[in-house]
């Protein structure tokens, strides 16, 4: 096998890096960690973008790499900081499976997706094109945890990571997508945030508790 | 490869690395005094507390058996023959291809075995409960340790560490993010199987948490001195198969004496480093409950085969 060039092999290295923290993730207790997990994530996604916007010469990678910094990395975790200082829930996450199990699942994913995206990449031009795989077990890692966790603040951390991945097979495939399409989902997830934000403080007005378990009794208490 | 100078460089590297082990654990535990706010024992306190050992008198348990009064010396046999294979300074020494990465892991069972056994020996409580412990951190580690390690093999296509060495560290230089996972997974595994923090506190006599003091509870004197050292290899022996692993550059090939000084001085600042790193490490966790272990190796496993798939995905 031929070495790659320095440039994929930098994007290898940082896709390794988003699964990596997918994983940390999935095994993360504490909601403050999950956080900052989350923002470092958003972090690697910006350097993996500029790389690629660099290695390929695409000028408008590196906007929705500003974009993906400003909006990821400094804002969204900065209101999940306030929300959760707001809300006073510091403590340990319960999921709903325990950690261990939710690990073996997680790497049953991970092989699963890297065998549906194998053939993919196979056909693909693109110098990031092994990357799907990583890019498609992100997305079913956050998945995951969205499922696993019992909390509403973890879940909406988990939506927030499956967009990162999301994003991430998007310029692992096509080199991005539109400036539109970006713009919207950017402008999408953050609404969807400040409007989670506003559930969470419904949710624990009516239940006294942020454990969306509550909202499967439909009768009125 | 002249094989006079080979052995010459086997006998320094293993001279050496036994004599540079309690050095590396007293920097361990300066670097973490400092972190804590506290002056420390001074760098050479290992030294000194192993001079005390070596001139006190042995008390032995009467019922204990020939295996308690050997137990010491396998142990620092053992870790002796390990840190003689792993290539510190150089590649191509005469001892290598005596063992590769597995025989290593083997070899590494065997003192755990023989450590237990001799634990149990007495027949006290603390030396059962720590022995039964370290077996059970033990069968947890070694899959994890073995997966880290094979994720190099795959890369270099050996088990053979300074075969690993050199398909890592001499030829052209290659980010592979499968060492990554596997980097993070022989960490874990070095602090669960060297009774670090997360799993073990070293520095505790605290009846109810420990597990390798519990083992050498009724050892004195120069059995304790000897086991005391080995302890001290192990944690070396770990740190430079990481080294050799993750951070190869700089080792030199044997009969190259240019290349041995700069090894040393590679080594030297390495170890440092990594020693400065574990006591940072050791400063910002706290200790496991015994029940978290499981999940704290369990992960270093996981992360192990992640790595090798990722291996499989990017690499091939």
């Amino acid at each position: 096998m031929p070495p790659l060039a320095f440039s994929s092999q930098l994007i290898n290295l940082f896709a390794a890096l988003l699964l990596l923290l997918g994983f940390a993730m999935l095994t993360q207790r504490r909601i403050l960690s999950l956080i900052n997990l989350f923002a470092l994530q958003g972090f690697v996604l910006v350097l993996s973008t500029a790389v690629v916007a660099y290695s390929t010469n695409q000028g408008h990678l590196y906007y929705s790499a500003l974009l993906t910094l400003l909006l990821k990395v400094l804002f969204l975790p900065w209101i999940l900081h306030r929300l959760i200082r707001a809300l006073n829930v510091r403590w340990d996450v319960e999921p709903l499976i325990n950690i261990p199990a939710t690990m073996l699942i997680g790497i049953v994913l991970v092989i699963f997706a890297f065998n549906l995206a194998t053939p993919i990449s196979q056909i693909a031009g693109t110098i990031t094109k092994s990357t799907l795989g990583i890019a498609t077990a992100t997305i079913l890692l956050a998945f995951l945890m969205m499922i696993t966790r019992r909390k509403a603040v973890s879940q909406v951390i988990g939506f927030l990571a499956m967009e990162n991945g999301l994003f991430f097979a998007a310029t692992s495939t096509t080199y991005g997508m539109p400036m539109v399409v970006e713009l919207g989902i950017a402008l999408d997830v953050l609404v969807a945030t400040l409007i989670f934000g506003v559930f969470f403080f419904h949710i624990r007005e009516t239940f006294e508790s942020l454990d969306i378990h509550h909202l499967e009794k439909l009768k009125e208490r | 490869m002249n094989v006079a100078s080979g052995i010459v460089f086997q006998v320094l590297q293993s001279v050496l690395v036994v004599l540079i082990a309690p050095l590396m654990l007293g920097w361990v535990n300066q670097c973490r005094a400092w972190l804590q706010n506290r002056s420390g024992a001074g760098i050479w306190q290992p030294y000194k507390v192993l001079n005390k050992l070596f001139h006190k008198d042995a008390v032995l348990a009467y019922n204990a058996s020939p295996l308690f009064r050997c137990t010491p010396y396998i142990l620092f046999g053992c870790m002796w023959l390990a840190v003689g294979i792993v290539p510190v300074l150089a590649t191509d020494l005469p001892f290598a291809p005596a063992a590769d990465v597995i025989a290593l892991v083997g070899l590494f069972a065997l003192a755990r075995v023989f450590i237990s056994l001799a634990g149990m020996d007495v027949g006290t409580s603390f030396g059962t409960l720590g022995a039964r412990r370290e077996m059970m951190i033990g069968f947890l580690a070694e899959p994890a340790l073995l997966m880290a390690l094979f994720t190099a093999s795959l890369i270099s296509h050996s088990t053979s560490l300074p075969t690993i060495v050199d398909a890592l560290g001499h030829r052209q230089f290659v980010i592979y993010p499968s060492m990554a996972f596997a980097a993070i997974a022989f960490l874990m595994v070095l602090l669960a199987e060297n009774a670090r923090i997360p799993i073990d506190n070293p520095s505790t006599h605290l009846e109810l948490t420990m597990i390798h003091e519990a083992m050498i509870l009724e050892y004195s004197a120069r059995h304790l001195a000897l086991i005391e050292w080995a302890a001290s290899l192990k944690l070396t022996a770990y740190i430079t198969i990481g080294i050799a692993m993750f951070l190869p550059w700089g080792i030199a090939r044997a009969g190259d004496w240019f290349g041995l000084l700069i090894a040393l001085a590679a080594l030297v600042a390495k170890l440092a480093l990594a020693g400065a790193g574990l006591a940072l490490l050791e400063t910002l966790s706290a200790k496991m409950r015994i029940f978290r272990a499981p999940e704290f190796l369990g992960t270093a496993f996981l992360l192990a085969t992640l790595g090798m798939l990722t291996h499989f995905l990017l690499e091939v």
